[in-house]
């Protein structure tokens, strides 16, 4: 019989947070947007619960969209909205939208240059129900779409952020969206984001570690157990992973002569292989280690279980930066 | 100014049908090539649209007020330039270089076009769109009404059906869908059959009205009797066309999806429709 430990969980919320959290923050900041600016509005695709996006739809009920189970027409609705002068937040699930309603985000979208930004939920292998619901490939696809601005930011405070970002620039946009309790990294006062650049979080001399998402958290507590062994490592931060900051891979890969690259998504395609083919193009030789998922559908399970399964845990990337070892098992 | 349509009468219509037709001819002829049947096919219908219905300033395309035409089969382009072409808003130099390299025509539209809303031609896109239009210019209070065009092949795509279901649903009487029901397909003649396509529509909703879609008459009395549907409806006319309309030797090929002429034929074909004019 199974044992209450062993259950995979809930809604894709990040597991085992220690620290500090904000509950919601895409959903509250996007309320909060919703009453300076007139034109937001929002769409789900029957996620809204599960996509944060609650907060909005209870100020604003009037300008609020359901489509149903139904990601494709929730796009094609929002770049509709866009085309008459409307800020379209559609916020539902990255598998559902990066699978089944790419064309439409390519075309409706992204080719229109509509001002439609697109929440995605469960990003990478966040839910536990397996692979219908994993996102495994979404920064990988959404990289090759042009005309789309693509970002998966680190902890609540960026998220907020990046909603407001979103909200005042006009495009499309593709934002991986962390729900529910979601992380405080960094600190509020001062902080900034940019789109399109990357941010040096902490200099180092012996390795550099370069992540997305949640997983530069990761990157950080890595970098701190590397410390107490005696190497000291880099930690680059890139939110966004289109536009890439080609400029800061290369000048952070030059300076330390090795590379450690963690991301919550396929090995293949993803940030690793965008810093792979940025070092080569600028012919920069230096070893590059990526981290991420592997080639194969992933099964039902918690993210802390998946996550050390398959190598994304705190323990895997403080080996790989300490370590020199450059092939997976 | 906006253009207001003052009832142009039957023949007017039929008389700008005839032009729109005479400049596709045009286009194509200049190519060799193109999606000619389906635009000859729907020109009653666009002529009554754009000189009846819709409410535009063809000075200044962008106006937020206009009415707005969607045309989801972006390969129909043709019969979409033509009529910006008819409205001046295409100039004849533009027109010539439809179809060729590196023209802001291409075969199929692309939103950038003045005069066009959305880049169309991966069908299913447009009727989604159509509906956040509605729903978008019913949140301001505008008046404004959106008219998208659809093809019954395009039917076949499970997006149109999603946003059947969301237009009625939300209830957005300013969205009337016009499905152009030609009977062909990429693959030749209706792949899957699609009917009946009137009763889909009324048990998603919708309310419905079916005529031949190269009767001008017919058309202008079924958008007057949609007119006067609860403001709550979505309307969908469904117009039984025929490919090559106006010139009976693309009528009579049995592959009318995408046209090839040679160069000497295109002037017996133009000659055909002088011939056959209403």
């Amino acid at each position: 019989m199974a044992k209450l430990d062993d259950r995979a969980g809930g809604m894709g919320e990040i597991a085992d947070i220690d620290g500090p959290y904000e509950v919601a923050p895409f959903g509250t900041e996007l309320a909060r947007l919703g009453e300076i600016d007139e034109r937001i509005v929002g769409l789900s695709a029957d996620m809204s619960k599960f996509s944060d996006i609650i907060p909005f739809r209870d100020r604003f009920p009037h300008r609020y969209f359901n489509a149903g189970m139904a990601e494709q027409d929730a796009v094609t609705m929002a770049a509709g909205l866009a085309k008459v002068g409307k800020v379209a937040f559609c916020a539902t699930y990255a598998a559902f939208l990066t699978r089944r309603a790419l064309d439409f985000i390519a075309v409706s979208c992204a080719h229109s240059k509509a001002n439609v930004k697109i929440l995605a939920g469960s990003p990478g292998l966040v839910n536990p129900y397996g692979a219908t619901h994993q996102s495994l490939e979404d920064l990988v696809v959404l990289r090759s779409i042009p005309d789309i601005t693509v970002i998966d930011p680190c902890d609540a405070v960026e998220l907020r952020h990046v909603v407001r970002t979103a909200a005042e620039t006009d495009g499309t946009f593709y934002i991986r969206n962390l729900r529910g309790k979601v992380p405080v990294v960094f600190d509020e006062d001062g902080f900034q984001f940019e789109i399109g650049k990357a941010r040096l979080l902490r200099p180092g001399h012996d390795v550099a570690v370069i992540g997305t998402g949640f997983m530069t958290e990761r990157a950080l507590t890595a970098a701190d157990a590397a410390a107490a062994q005696g190497v000291s490592a880099a930690v680059l931060h890139v939110p966004t992973i289109k536009p890439l900051d080609t400029e800061a891979i290369c000048e952070t890969a030059s300076a330390v002569g090795r590379v450690v690259v963690v991301e919550n998504g396929l090995r293949v395609g993803g940030l690793g292989s965008a810093v792979v083919e940025t070092l080569h193009d600028a012919g920069i030789h230096v070893p590059v280690l990526r981290i991420g998922l592997g080639d194969r559908f992933h099964p039902c399970g918690s993210q802390a279980y998946n996550e050390a399964r398959f190598g994304l845990d705190d323990a895997a990337i403080t080996e790989a930066v300490i370590s020199n070892r450059w092939e997976f098992a | 100014m906006t253009t207001t349509h003052v009832a142009p009468t039957v023949q007017k219509l039929a008389d700008t049908a005839y032009r729109l037709r005479e400049r596709m001819m045009t286009m194509a002829a200049d190519k060799g090539e193109g999606y000619i049947a389906q635009g000859l096919g729907i020109a009653d219908v666009l002529a009554v649209i754009y000189f009846r219905q819709l409410r535009f300033d063809p000075a200044n395309p962008e106006w937020i007020g206009r009415d707005r035409f969607l045309m989801s089969t972006g390969h129909y382009s043709i019969a979409l330039y033509a009529v910006l072409g008819e409205l001046g808003i295409l100039d004849d130099e533009l027109l010539a270089t439809y179809g060729l390299n590196g023209s802001e025509l291409p075969m199929s539209t692309f939103d950038e076009t003045p005069g066009v809303e959305i880049t169309g031609g991966s069908l299913g896109h447009g009727l989604g769109q159509a509906v956040g239009m509605a729903l978008g210019l019913r949140l301001d209070g505008g008046d404004q009404r959106i008219i998208c065009e659809l093809s019954d092949g395009e039917l076949q795509e499970g997006s149109t059906w999603e946003a059947a279901m969301a237009a009625a649903s939300f209830g957005v009487g300013n969205l009337t869908a016009v499905v152009d029901a030609n009977g062909i397909q990429a693959d030749g003649p209706m792949v899957l059959d699609m009917e009946p396509i009137a009763a889909k529509w009324r048990a998603f909703g919708w309310a419905v009205e079916e005529v031949d879609g190269n009767s001008i008459e017919q058309i202008v009395e079924a958008f007057d009797r949609l007119a006067v549907r609860p403001d709550d409806t979505p309307r969908v006319l469904i117009a039984r066309t025929t490919p090559g309309t106006g010139v009976p030797t693309i009528v009579a090929r049995d592959r009318a999806h995408f046209v090839r002429i040679g160069d000497a034929e295109w002037q017996n074909l133009i000659a055909e429709l002088e011939e056959n004019r209403g």
